[in-house]
């Protein structure tokens, strides 16, 4: 499939729900959509399109809220499809995509435990890098502590 | 009976700590939990207090064998934050200092790898060809490991036109000894024996756990950033991608082998096609924004991403190595297989290896433990091959 036709695929299936359709370059794209509508965006990446995924970065940004990027490609084409979320303080939570991806199970671990994200039906939401006796609250990549 | 048999954190074999904790019947694996945070150091955090120049070095520190993949994806996060495209010359460096990189790495795996199974002699070999490469590094570069040489725009050495017939004539020696190693392990039956359906990775598995790299393309993904979203020189050069489909830990090092021919075929391109130009832009400022950056590290892709706010330090910088996610798919590659294959299974993925002192095995039944010495259980996996050596007649 070329970038061409996924791009059209994406359109015609998610035009209304898509907030802000950002290309940086002709390989970079961020989309940002609503925090409810994550999993089902998601399944149709990684189940109808085919796509993979790369990562997910989270950071506390200075406007006060949580934003989320999900990063996605589309094996052997070169761009980067960037899913963004942005999510509310001082409980910032959202769906996880580990029952779709079992990719993602580690990084939501991880953003949970830096950034203090909920991420809801997560199997195993132990620490990841952080250890076990951290303090509860406490998340290094918080601006606000 | 059910035991559990913890590997880790810190383990003879692997050069970074890793905590597995084995869940076996008898003497097979039924499941495998991982835990890892042992070595975490923060450097996402302290790249909020970097300039970013200061970053390029500060993620040249994550990796101590692919020193140079964190730089590539970093310089590629800043260039396509600032949209600056650097010198033809500089592009070709850069492309040089990674594909050496790549083959003294899977070099260092594959003897490893040897050691794992006993055969010692494939690891000194190994080694000792790795020197060429070291040695190349070191004349180019000024530094065997953490070469220092990528900034965004640019390098910072020139790699000197008499310096080149001499890397050529070290590539020549290193050719032979490469299909020396091709021979060792694929026509070798008792490597065959050890490693063939061995700690198999399927396709629709490499997919659902998203594994990059030398973990993913011998199970039929065929990904490689280096072809996928061309960087550096890659674009201009011609080179195959090796894709196996068997997926077991025989595929995983035909693949690592096959890769070195690759990368001398690259090598040899860019010291052709390499002209005389300038090596550095100069820049002094990037603006604000975000950029993604992504290298193929020996290990699999590498991923960052940088938020900036237009000052001198990146506001938010994030950073996926290819382990993050090829040590993951080790819960589903280890269940099924002898206690003996699991150190062959979890090293197969390269895992940016870790040191344990020892192992301890917990019988659930009764709760007793029982310490037994890391070298124990290497001597399981290499007792087995002495056993396949003896009913061969070897």
């Amino acid at each position: 499939m070329t970038w061409k036709n996924i791009e059209k695929m994406i359109h015609e299936s998610w035009d209304k729900k898509i907030q802000k359709w950002y290309a940086h370059n002709a390989n970079r794209i961020y989309v940002d959509i609503d925090p409810k509508d994550l999993v089902a965006f998601s399944r149709f990446l990684f189940e109808d399109l085919q796509a993979r995924f790369i990562i997910a970065s989270g950071v506390d940004t200075p406007r006060g809220v949580i934003e989320i990027v999900y990063h996605f490609d589309f094996y052997q084409l070169p761009v980067v499809f960037s899913l963004r979320i942005c999510l509310k303080k001082p409980k910032p939570e959202v769906e996880s995509l580990a029952g779709i991806i079992k990719g993602t199970e580690w990084i939501e671990r991880e953003i949970n435990e830096l950034l203090g994200v909920t991420f809801n039906n997560h199997p195993d939401m132990r620490h990841l890098i952080l250890p076990d006796d951290w303090p509860e609250g406490n998340y290094p990549l918080r601006r606000d502590q | 009976m059910s035991e559990i048999i913890p590997i880790g954190p810190y383990h003879p074999l692997q050069e970074e700590p890793e905590f597995f904790r084995l869940h076996v019947e008898g003497e097979t694996v039924t499941r495998l939990d991982i835990e890892i945070g042992y070595n975490h150091r923060g450097i996402e955090k302290l790249a909020e207090s970097k300039s970013w120049d200061q970053v390029v070095f500060l993620v040249e520190r994550i990796c101590g064998i692919c020193s140079t993949s964190h730089p590539a994806a970093s310089i590629n996060a800043m260039e396509d934050l600032g949209g600056i495209e650097a010198p033809e010359r500089a592009q070709y460096i850069r492309t040089v200092i990674c594909e050496l990189e790549r083959i003294h790495s899977h070099l260092l795996w594959l003897g490893l790898a040897g050691h794992f199974i006993g055969y010692n002699t494939v690891w000194m070999w190994a080694w000792k060809y790795r020197e060429i490469v070291c040695d190349i590094c070191e004349k180019v570069t000024g530094n065997r490991q953490s070469y220092a040489m990528f900034k965004a725009g640019g390098v910072r050495r020139d790699i000197l036109d008499e310096d080149i017939p001499w890397i050529r004539k070290s590539l020549d020696k290193l050719k032979p000894a490469l299909d020396m190693f091709k021979g060792a392990v694929i026509d070798d039956p008792v490597i065959h024996a050890r490693t063939k359906g061995v700690g198999v990775l399927t396709t629709r598995q490499a997919k659902d756990f998203c594994v990059v790299g030398p973990t993913a393309r011998p199970s039929g993904v065929a990904i490689d950033v280096r072809k996928d979203d061309p960087y550096f020189a890659y674009g201009w050069l011609d080179w195959d991608i090796v894709v196996l489909q068997e997926g077991d830990v025989f595929a995983k090092a035909v693949c690592r082998v096959l890769e070195m021919y690759e990368s001398v075929k690259i090598l040899e391109q860019c010291l052709d096609k390499m002209k005389p130009g300038i090596v550095d832009l100069k820049i002094k400022e990037l603006p604000a924004g975000e950029g993604i950056g992504r290298a193929e590290a020996p290990r699999g892709e590498v991923y960052h991403y940088c938020l900036s706010d237009g000052s001198n330090y990146p506001a938010r910088y994030k950073v996926r190595a290819p382990s993050y996610v090829n040590i993951f798919s080790n819960e589903v590659a280890c269940v099924g297989q002898e206690v003996a294959d699991a150190a062959l299974v979890l090293a197969a993925v390269d895992p940016c290896y870790c040191c344990t002192e020892r192992v301890i095995m917990v019988d659930d039944a009764t709760g007793n433990e029982k310490t037994i010495k890391g070298s124990d259980l290497v001597k399981l996996s290499q007792d087995k091959t002495k056993r396949i050596q003896k009913s061969l007649g070897l």
